[in-house]
């Protein structure tokens, strides 16, 4: 598997970073240098094995379905790059 | 009392409650060293004040006879902590002037604790990283040098800030994370002593979040004693992590008997890699000699599947940090680019993105998307996690054949020069955690100590690593391994 500037330039439009066309031929050879040592789980016999999910077994705990917290508009508003009228501000979404 | 910042936990607890020094004294000869330790880039942003206050508040508890056991004890946070009111950047620039509205469970427990708060410390940006280098702060650098020679060395990552503090005497002990080695390998760079418990066992609920099935919180600190107070400290259940888990916390220091009669340690026929150092050979060799000196039976074992957890590592953390750091998108906190007129909301994301994150973070959460996206999602992320389950398997199969704790070496060298691996590709930092990232994706508890020292002078650690929830265990096997190797060299002066 080997990936092209234009698999780089997908994948940096997914993960929403923009990447300078100059830097894509780059950026492509990193990820192949990567994936070829990500390879290596290939030789694996995976065979029967179920995908861990969670490190220790446990059941997640449960709660009852209340309001536990709230009425903090200020301390959630008081790192926003751009908070006006009790909302966080963003550049127009919808024309 | 002199040098009182050269203490350890246990010894300036004890001199506090036997009133031979305050919390005051304590604090500020601290606050001096890091004054005076500038080059070593560890601390990052300082809270004299705080301190100070908090220092007077546990003169105060410790003359009323209420001294719990972290009481005037002044450490460092590495800065992945939310620390209330003060910077907490995890070493980025995307968390520019944020500054938290909470504080992370760890850090309130030992606050609650009466540990007293110098600032915070370097690390390589979230926590990505072997060597310190990709900070937004610039390199932390490892008080140590090789004998005869003034390059600058690092002291491993990421919690380098943490470790090269810890080894300089700027603080009595700090707090690091551990999500494939960044507490144990910076420990043994710096002979230091780092511990990263089982999964669950601290709360990771306000801690900058990295690799959330991975990332553990411990203890840096001068001794294994020190490991145990500070870690007893620092765990227990919280209702706000949904994986912490609901289990009482053992009495650590109590259980540090060193005694290891009888105990069975084994060593892994698969950590011997091809080109591994003599040195780090030797290490290893007389640190077997030292366990089976103090009584344990030393055990050959297999751990068929070791070669393949870095592979599967650089599938898991890249994937989980890739669905973590999505949520910086200029919006709620941090950093925001400044856009163009006829900017949208993604160009504003895209922007703010390629500015805030630093390379080796953008690399990470590309990767991490790639083995996400449609039709890699099996061939990549859900193999790794099926080969995580074997790794795991690895070791309860030892467990079960009666071994009580693994000895390993920590790293595969010494600590390096900073800037020596810049032209290598990614791929061969990566493998200073060959060692240590098994335990991460086992969910273990791991620690390293100094057992010896490098052709050049420099500190070299062994790792033990122990049954889940055996912390208590582990910590007094490698306390009988401290006491057998007796490490005291202390890097000498320069900064």
């Amino acid at each position: 598997m080997s990936i092209d500037e234009n698999t780089a330039a997908r994948v940096a439009k997914l993960a929403r970073i923009k990447v300078e066309p100059d830097a894509l031929p780059a950026l492509a050879e990193e990820f192949n240098t990567i994936l070829g040592f990500i390879e290596q789980l290939g030789e694996v016999d995976v065979e029967g094995v179920e995908p861990m999910t969670s490190v220790t077994p446990q059941r997640l705990k449960r709660r009852e379905d209340v309001v536990t917290d709230g009425d903090q508009q200020a301390a959630v508003l008081a790192n926003a790059p751009d908070a006006r009228e009790g909302f966080f501000a963003v550049p127009k979404v919808v024309e | 009392m002199t040098d009182l910042n050269k203490l350890g936990l246990a010894d300036a607890r004890d001199a506090l409650r036997k009133g031979e020094t305050t919390s005051k004294d304590l604090t500020e000869a601290c606050l001096k060293a890091i004054d005076g330790a500038g080059a070593l880039n560890a601390f990052v942003h300082r809270t004299p004040e705080i301190a100070m206050e908090q220092a007077a508040a546990a003169d105060a508890r410790i003359k009323q006879g209420d001294a719990p056991a972290m009481c005037g004890l002044p450490i460092g946070i590495k800065d992945l902590f939310c620390t209330k009111g003060v910077p907490s950047q995890a070493g980025s620039r995307i968390l520019e002037g944020f500054l938290p509205e909470y504080e992370s469970t760890v850090s309130q427990k030992l606050k609650d604790s009466g540990a007293i708060m110098l600032g915070k410390l370097n690390m390589d940006e979230f926590a990505m990283g072997s060597s310190n280098e990709t900070s937004v702060y610039g390199n932390a650098v490892n008080p140590w040098r090789r004998a005869g020679d003034t390059a600058e060395l690092t002291p491993g990552g990421s919690s380098g800030g943490s470790a090269a503090a810890v080894a300089a005497d700027l603080c009595l002990a700090a707090t690091g994370t551990d999500t494939g080695g960044s507490i144990r390998q910076p420990a043994a760079f710096t002979g230091t002593v780092g511990i990263k418990p089982t999964y669950g066992r601290c709360s990771r609920w306000g801690i900058v979040a990295f690799a959330s099935s991975l990332d553990q919180a411990g203890p840096m600190t001068k001794t294994v004693r020190d490991a145990a107070i500070m870690l007893e400290a620092m765990c227990g259940h919280d209702a706000k992590d949904s994986t912490s888990a609901d289990l009482a916390v053992p009495d650590f220091e109590a259980a540090l008997t060193g005694d290891i009669r009888g105990k069975k340690i084994g060593i892994p026929r698969e950590y011997r890699m091809d080109g591994m150092p003599e040195e780090i050979e030797k290490l290893w060799q007389d640190g077997i000699a030292m366990m089976k000196d103090a009584g344990a039976e030393i055990v050959d074992i297999s751990l068929p599947h070791t070669k393949y957890a870095l592979p599967a590592y650089y599938v898991i953390a890249p994937a989980e940090a890739s669905s973590n750091l999505a949520r910086y998108d200029g919006v709620r906190f941090g950093h925001r680019a400044k856009l163009d007129h006829g900017d949208g909301i993604t160009e504003m994301y895209e922007k703010t993105r390629a500015e805030g994150f630093g390379h080796e973070v953008q690399r990470r959460v590309m990767v991490g998307t790639y083995v996400l996206s449609a039709g890699f999602y099996d061939a990549y992320y859900n193999r790794a996690r099926k080969v995580r389950t074997l790794i795991k398997k690895d070791f309860e199969d030892v467990f079960a054949q009666g071994i009580d704790s693994i000895l390993t070496p920590a790293t595969p060298s010494a600590a390096f020069g900073l800037g020596e691996m810049k032209d290598a590709d990614p791929v061969a930092m990566y493998l200073n955690d060959v060692f240590t990232v098994t335990v991460n994706l086992a969910g273990l508890p791991g620690v390293a100590l100094p057992t010896g020292q490098s052709a050049t002078g420099l500190p070299l650690g062994l790792q033990l690593i122990g049954r889940p929830w055996e912390e208590a265990e582990l910590l007094s096997s490698a306390y009988a391994l401290e006491r057998a190797a007796g490490f005291v060299a202390k890097p000498e002066k320069w900064w």
